[in-house]
């Protein structure tokens, strides 16, 4: 294998997980270390530059960070990283003034953003600063988007939402509230530069099977009848629910249902448990709250007496590997099962939706009604139209949506100022070594062996009887402080430096986890087996020397690296420094600078 | 020195042996030795031995005197017994405890001061008892603790880190072991684990007295140019004479290798060593031809290891002694105190 090029960003970027999974690419190690401080302001600002919505995310995000955490690799459970950042936004107190001001001068270009939601407020916050002239549209009477309408509010308060999108429009938007776009045409011929569309995915799917209509009056749509809730339009619902679906959207409205007087709430998935597309702390909070979840139940029909409801018919189906291999679902053959029931929700996806958007306008859609948007710069065919969130690729989540709207605004800003959309800005990394004396870092290196800590929730009768109390408590300080002292510092890097090497083997006999082997070289298949242990996990990278005086190159496993920097502590030439690298994406504007 | 201790957490894919344990079970305290050390390489073999024969870490006493060497047996095998003795005083306490405990396995750890100046008298009489135990000098040719004067195994001609040329003669345990009639007998280097693991192995499953010379670099005070107990020059010049695999119980191996190439020998529990040749007639079993070989590879210059000598058939302190089986701190009273009537019977037959 050709030594590594620790040069270039993306090598030790990867070796931060969570940074990676990250679509946003937060550096999650430095604000857990700030926490842990204490400098809880200073951790929600490293959030706010890189997610816009900690307080937000820190309650709701889907967490890609916390399956790629390495600690889940070496401990039972991945670091509640999620959870820490709620810390940062609840303790953080006023920051306002650490916020960008509204400019002084502006540039003369205007863009308008079309919903009022994640992946639009971040356009509008990246480029507002910037001395863009700002429209945000939206239908809804106030800025939130499906964060606003969708989450219900015991998993996030009204005042963070409030909070976080004020934050965003004290920056000087220009805020069109309650007013629907219904043209792009008619949008395109005011004279914005550059518009964003981030409408999201606002249509739920609709379950045609027999007794649809008849039952009508009692079955509901999903996201509508949540966002219903989240208004106040809707506050009971009957005894006996069941709702149709395996996602998150599924888990907020049988959870809601609990809180509005439902008493008998089940979830009925056709997939098995583990298929379910709801995150699995989200499956396990439902069951918490008393939902029991059937799974391999197909629904075949509403029944009904009269108009009035009665319950759903289900068909049994079974897990087969077909020809190709895949998985599909079977019907078993057993007898239909029928579950009675008042109201019924479905929760079985979400579409996108754009009959607002005109075909003549030279913005072209796929054969799915999918506008095509390029996937680096969200640009659409319409030069002057950007998409992003939900409303670009179909539906993700939040973190998604801050992330395509961090990339649509550096597009946007280069399409203004004539630069090319192609041209991306590289991230900014610092790198700076952590060796303070003989065995001292800048760092703690002394991780700590305790169990994930759990969250505190309220107790189980109030939380069900008020549909606007947060039911989880958040960490308190103990338990915070316990939760950072688990994260391994995966961005605090081994860095080898080859000269000083003398081959003593200390770094080898020392390493908890037995990353280290110096052996000959060889092809990266052949490599992985025979090291000290086998390197197996290929998604994680070989980090390899040039060949050293005995002939013999360094092979690191970054794999399971806890980070504990004994290496270094037990190089006698100090041929392994610990350096911590804080790799941060650069936002629009960047490129200027 | 290191301050944290070495987190528990482990590669997922760590293996455990028959006992199961894995190899970090065998691990002591984490080293307060400088960082580099020889040592602590050599501490990390004897962990590694002790996982592979699926040693039960109750069942081994380890015992050393005093000096960075002397220090290690707090760095490996947390759960097995210890005694730090005096200095050069390892051999003799050591046979006091095989004599009382014939049932545990030995491991002396010494180095090359307390075993060639201080106790080279306790160490001369420890190899010709027979005494039944692994003894392991981590031979670095300085004292380390005192700043780096030359130690009695510095070689003649050799620089210490100011410049001094060693005017003295260097002592060669190796020879003297085998000379003292030592049944065991090798030499190693830190830096090669592949060669020092199998001989630990084969050394703490020996009867009678099995010593190990292992070249052990001192970062600090003896890894320099003009050394000859530096990592470079050993490196240079070691010639080892073979390749040792420890086998517990006959296992179909010996397909691997080439005909003729191949020395087994079944030591006296059952294992089998079975050593690769690397010098062309280099017999390990032949005890006079070994001292010649060592001799003149000593007058050319090199550093000779693998494992030099072995007797298979080799007779420890308590055969000697006709002892019983039992040891004797099992023994009862009522076993040990002989009665009033065999005290009469001996007093009649000196009358």
């Amino acid at each position: 294998m050709e030594p590594t090029n620790i040069e270039a960003p993306d090598y030790f970027h990867k070796v931060v997980d969570c940074q990676w999974a990250c679509p946003a690419h937060t550096p999650v190690p430095e604000y857990i270390r700030l926490i842990a401080q204490g400098r809880h302001a200073d951790a929600y600002m490293v959030n706010w530059k890189s997610n816009v919505f900690p307080g937000i995310l820190g309650r709701t995000c889907d967490r890609p960070c916390e399956p790629a955490c390495r600690r889940g690799r070496v401990d039972e459970e991945p670091v509640a990283i999620c959870r820490l950042k709620r810390v940062a936004a609840d303790n953080k107190g006023d920051v306002s003034a650490r916020m960008p001001k509204r400019p002084k001068t502006k540039i003369g270009k205007k863009i308008a953003c079309i919903g009022a939601g994640p992946a639009s407020m971040t356009v509008a916050r990246d480029l507002a600063p910037l001395g863009y002239d700002i429209t945000v549209y939206d239908a809804d009477a106030k800025a939130g988007g499906m964060v606003r309408s969708q989450i219900p509010r015991f998993r996030l308060p009204e005042s963070v939402i409030d909070e976080e999108m004020g934050f965003i429009t004290d920056l000087g938007l220009t805020m069109k509230l309650g007013q629907r776009v219904d043209s792009l045409a008619g949008l395109l011929r005011q004279d914005y530069d550059a518009i964003f569309v981030g409408t999201g995915a606002p249509r739920g799917r609709d379950l045609r099977i027999p007794g649809r209509k008849e039952a009508a009056a009692h079955i509901h749509i999903g996201i509508e009848w949540l966002a219903s809730v989240s208004f106040g339009h809707i506050e009971s619902i009957g005894k006996r629910v069941i709702v149709l679906g395996g996602g998150n959207t599924a888990m907020d409205c049988c959870r809601t249902s609990r809180r509005l007087g439902g008493e008998d709430v089940r979830v009925i998935v056709r997939s098995g448990y583990d298929e379910m597309k709801a995150s699995p702390w989200e499956k396990e909070d439902a069951q918490h709250e008393g939902i029991p979840i059937h799974n391999y139940l197909v629904p075949k029909a509403f029944t009904h007496d009269g108009g009035q409801l009665t319950g759903v018919t289900f068909e049994k189906v079974g897990p087969v590997i077909d020809e190709k291999g895949r998985r599909t679902m079977k019907p078993t053959g057993e007898p239909d099962e029928h579950f009675e029931c008042d109201e019924v929700l479905i929760a079985v996806g979400q579409e996108n939706s754009f009959p607002w958007i005109e075909r003549d306008i030279g913005l072209a859609f796929d054969e799915w009604g999918m506008p095509k948007v390029d996937e680096t710069t969200f640009q659409s065919t319409n030069p002057k139209v950007f998409f992003g969130g939900d409303a670009a690729f179909g539906p993700k989540n939040i973190i998604w949506a801050v992330a395509h709207g961090h990339d649509a605004a550096i597009s946007i800003d280069h399409f203004c100022r004539g630069v090319d959309l192609r041209l991306r800005p590289p991230p900014g990394v610092q790198i700076s070594s952590q060796k303070m004396g003989i065995h001292e870092w800048s760092y703690d290196n002394d991780i700590s062996l305790d169990d994930r800590q759990k969250v505190p929730l309220l107790p189980l009768a109030e939380a069900l009887g008020d549909v606007k109390a947060e039911v989880e408590l958040g960490f308190d300080d103990p338990r915070g402080w316990a939760e950072t002292q688990r994260c391994l510092n995966c961005d605090v890097q081994t860095v080898f430096s080859k000269p000083l090497c003398i081959e003593c083997d200390a770094c080898v006999d020392i390493c908890p986890t037995d990353c280290i082997t110096f052996t000959v070289n060889g092809k990266e298949e052949e490599l992985r087996p025979r090291l000290k242990a086998p390197a197996m996990n290929l998604s994680q990278d070989l980090y390899i020397s040039s060949t050293l005086p005995t002939g013999r190159v360094l092979v690191k496993d970054e794999d399971v690296c806890l980070h504990c920097g004994l290496c270094a502590e037990r190089c006698p030439t100090g041929a392994w420094d610990m350096q911590k690298t804080l790799l941060e994406m650069t936002h629009a504007g960047g490129c200027m600078k | 020195m290191t301050y944290i201790a070495k987190p528990e957490f482990h590669h997922p894919s760590l293996k455990a042996n028959a006992l199961g344990f894995t190899r970090r079970d065998y691990e002591g305290k984490v080293s307060t030795l400088c960082a580099g050390c020889g040592h602590d390489s050599i501490s990390a073999a004897i962990v590694q031995a002790c996982f592979e024969i699926d040693l039960e870490p109750h069942r081994l006493a380890k015992l050393s005197g005093i000096g960075c060497s002397s220090k290690t047996p707090d760095y490996f095998l947390g759960a097995s017994h210890g005694f730090n003795t005096v200095h050069g005083r390892m051999p003799s306490v050591l046979t006091g405890a095989n004599l009382a405990n014939r049932d545990l396995i030995y491991l002396g750890v010494s180095g090359d001061g307390d075993s060639a100046s201080i106790g080279l008298g306790q160490f001369a009489h420890a190899m010709r008892r027979g005494v039944n135990m692994a003894y392991i000098v981590e031979n670095n040719g300085v004292y380390g603790l005192t700043k780096g004067q030359f130690s009695a195994t510095a070689d003649k001609g050799s620089k210490s880190k100011k410049g001094v040329v060693n005017s003295d003669s260097g002592i060669d345990l190796v020879g003297l072991a085998l000379q003292l009639g030592a049944t065991f007998v090798a030499r190693s280097f830190s830096g090669d684990k592949e060669q020092l693991v199998p001989l630990i192995k084969a050394a703490l499953r020996h009867k009678g007295a099995a010593f190990i010379d292992v070249l052990s670099p001192c970062i600090a005070f003896n890894n320099h140019k003009g050394s000859t107990k530096s990592f470079d020059w050993v490196r240079e010049h070691n010639e080892a004479v073979n390749r040792l695999d420890v086998m517990q119980g006959r296992m179909a191996v010996r397909a691997k290798y080439e005909p003729g190439s191949l020395t087994e020998v079944t030591q006296h529990d059952g294992s089998v060593l079975l050593l690769r040749k690397i010098a062309e007639d280099y017999d390990p079993t032949d005890h006079v031809g070994a001292i010649n070989y060592l001799q003149q590879a000593h007058a050319a210059g090199e550093i000779v290891t693998g494992l030099l000598y072995v007797d298979p058939e080799a007779e420890d302190l308590h055969d000697a002694l006709g002892t019983v089986k039992r040891p004797l701190n099992a023994l009862s009273d009522d076993e040990l105190v002989p009665s009033a009537a065999a005290l009469d019977k001996i007093n009649a037959a000196l009358r």
